[in-house]
């Protein structure tokens, strides 16, 4: 028998094939990152609860009606403009107990960022576009103060906080100590962002 | 004289294209590393709305998703009416969000329960009326965490 090498493959096609499957993945393919806002629902209550207690001065009230229009404590007001309203509301301060409120100290708005409360109200007809805008809006609010306050104490931003917490590895010291920082920041200015029962 | 021969006739050397497999390959591992399959066949219009304040969903396997809007083109037998899309398809009673809550838990590892989320992918032509439907049926079940599935983008854009 002669001894025969083995006849070479041809990979002419092999392109093709590739190809093929390129082609493939390109027509499924859908190259999005998932991004949203997170909020948590409040959870069930028995009927039998009464509502806490909460002073006027304390709770800023958004409306939003059918007309996708604003309400913000009984004056129309542009969404633009909502961001600095909530801001200002949160940071107010106004009975002297909050240290590191930079606001005006108005009596008549809220006493504390920790007795802040901010409730929106939309019309079953309101737009989803503009609850997500106005949502959008007061959780920046939310987020501006907390970075000025981790930019403070800890001259990083808040977001950084939140991030390195995440990255850093399980059970370690440095992923308490960020836990403390991140929670302290949040405890200056807890999210009291309560939704009411649409209305027709 | 030729030593600077122009007249004979050279063809052109053919270009190699024995290394196009191995572009191909490469730009083939990309898509198929970066593809993500889509779940579901969408019934309904989808377009999302613009928000900033956005975090990125950390777990696809530990997320449910429920979609809403009107009925797309191709699907206007349903109607015009905003409809909620569960799986593959459109649910005609806002209840059967209960349902889905209850069997994608059964469907989940038991320590991994409490990590589930639910994302809202709502589009943006949609009545709050229904969001709040849906809202208050995963209240019912308790399942409280929820996401609104936002495009990165300036909110005022939203508002026309």
């Amino acid at each position: 028998m002669a001894k025969r090498s083995a006849p070479e493959v041809n990979a002419g096609s092999m392109a093709d094939i590739a190809f093929l499957l390129l082609i493939f993945f390109l027509v499924t393919t859908t190259i999005e990152s998932d991004t949203g806002m997170n909020r948590k629902l409040p959870p069930k209550l028995p009927e039998n609860i009464d509502p806490p207690n909460i002073k006027e001065k304390n709770l800023f009230a958004i409306i939003v009606n059918k007309n996708n229009e604003l309400l913000v404590e009984e004056q129309p007001m542009e969404l633009k403009d909502l961001r600095e309203a909530t801001i200002a509301f949160l940071d107010n301060g106004g009975d002297s107990s909050c240290k590191y409120c930079k606001g005006k100290r108005n009596p008549e708005s809220s006493d504390n960022p920790d007795k802040a409360v901010i409730s929106l109200q939309n019309s079953r007809q309101t737009n989803y576009a503009s609850y997500i805008a106005i949502t959008n809006e007061v959780l920046a609010g939310y987020k501006v103060l907390r970075n000025r306050e981790a930019k403070r104490i800890y001259g990083v931003s808040y977001a950084d906080l939140v991030q390195q917490y995440k990255d850093a590895a399980e059970d370690s010291p440095e992923k308490e100590a960020w836990k403390k920082k991140r929670d302290a920041i949040k405890s200056m200015f807890p999210e009291k962002f309560s939704e009411a029962e649409a209305k027709e | 004289m030729s030593k600077f021969n122009k007249g004979g006739k050279k063809e052109l050397p053919a270009i190699s294209t024995a290394s196009l497999p191995d572009i191909v390959f490469m730009l083939l591992f990309f898509f198929m590393v970066a593809t993500v399959m889509r779940q579901n066949t969408l019934l309904i219009e989808n377009k999302l709305p613009y928000a900033d304040q956005v975090e990125k969903l950390e777990n696809r396997n530990l997320t449910m998703y429920i979609y809403a809007g009107k009925p797309a083109a191709g699907y206007k037998k349903f109607g015009n009416e905003a409809r909620v899309q569960l799986n593959d398809k459109l649910i005609s009673d806002v209840r059967e969000v209960q349902a889905f809550v209850q069997q994608t838990r059964a469907n989940t590892p038991q320590t991994e329960v409490g990590r589930l989320l639910t994302a809202l992918k709502v589009d943006v032509n949609t009545n709050m009326g229904l969001i709040g439907d849906v809202k208050n049926e995963l209240r019912e079940v308790n399942q409280l965490k929820i996401n609104y599935a936002t495009l990165n983008g300036d909110a005022t854009k939203n508002i026309k």
